[in-house]
């Protein structure tokens, strides 16, 4: 009885009820490192928002802000991703509560509007291409689809993580603790979201 | 078991059993970001209406949604200040290449 008191709680060594590794600063190392991830990504969109700003007004004849931005259906795009950001936070509390079939449907959710949002960011490239604006024409149009093609690239590689997630807990090969893992994809979705937030009111609804 | 290993297992646990909101909460919440959306919005289709209270005005609700979002939807609110500190200070780096920008483009370039 005693050997197998031992065996378990050897087996179980660093490991807490969750599966989750137990850690020095009782913190999840996963988590932290996201955290610090998310922190870094802070300077990489700071960086090519800060240039949009400065550059937005350096168009010469080109098509400007006003002439070309498509502010109804930016808004539609903005208010999808926000709700994503709602069936994914829907997604992690499912987790929570090991309720596997409503996670996969909310990620799966998550994931379609994720896909609109990209599907209407490239009607507004293809659109704004035919009026007139490539990526060369001026230093506003290269910082304009510079920060918002790599947010769109942020966007999709989301959906590609979350229809992952799907799968990976359809055929049960979730290691570890499963909450925390959709709770990492959480947070980068959410971070998605909140720079949208900062660009669509930065870029589209303040004026040049 | 040592003293350190038992704090930091007690430590692990407080973080797992930290308070999460329900579904209902965070419809709630989801609903204040839709109706800021929907006021932000607003402001294109009646720029003389707000003539210069537009900018600050937007400026405040992307503040309002920026923090809501990173609060409450990525739970920063119920866990710990260290994942706290990790992001505000990449955030707080971020501002100030803003400003490093602007100083340099702006004022020294001239």
């Amino acid at each position: 009885m005693a050997d197998i008191a031992v065996h378990d709680t050897a087996a179980h060594a660093g490991h807490d009820d969750h599966g989750a590794h137990v850690t020095a600063t009782g913190l999840s190392n996963n988590k932290l490192a996201m955290w610090l991830f998310l922190g870094s990504e802070c300077l990489l969109f700071g960086g090519l928002i800060s240039t949009y700003m400065l550059y937005r007004g350096r168009r010469g004849t080109d098509p400007g802000p006003a002439q070309i931005f498509d502010i109804p259906l930016t808004s539609i795009s903005s208010f999808i991703l926000l709700m994503s950001s709602l069936t994914m936070v829907l997604a992690v509390n499912s987790a929570k509560r090991k309720d596997d079939s409503n996670t996969k449907l909310w990620l799966t959710i998550t994931a379609l509007l994720g896909c609109l949002f990209v599907g209407g960011q490239v009607y507004e490239f293809t659109s704004f291409y035919h009026e007139g604006l490539g990526f060369t024409s001026s230093l506003f149009s290269s910082s304009f689809y510079t920060l918002t093609g790599f947010h769109g690239v942020h966007v999709t590689v989301g959906v590609i993580m979350l229809l992952a997630m799907v799968g990976i807990i359809s055929r049960g090969r979730v290691t570890g603790d499963k909450a925390e893992a959709v709770e990492m994809i959480g947070l980068y979705w959410h971070f998605v979201d909140v720079v949208w937030v900062v660009i669509f009111t930065l870029v589209y609804l303040i004026p040049a | 078991m040592s003293a350190v290993t038992e704090h930091a297992a007690h430590e692990h646990h407080k973080a797992h059993d930290h308070h999460v909101p329900t579904d209902q909460y965070f419809i709630k919440v989801a609903l204040f970001l839709a109706v800021l959306t929907a006021i932000e919005t607003s402001t294109y289709w009646w720029p003389d209406a707000l003539s210069s209270f537009a900018t600050p005005t937007l400026i405040v609700l992307m503040i309002i949604k920026f923090w809501t979002i990173i609060r409450i939807f990525m739970h920063l609110k119920f866990d710990s200040p260290i994942f706290s500190a990790m992001f505000y200070i990449g955030l707080g780096l971020a501002l100030f290449v803003y400003v490093v920008y602007l100083f340099t483009f702006q004022f020294f370039a001239r």
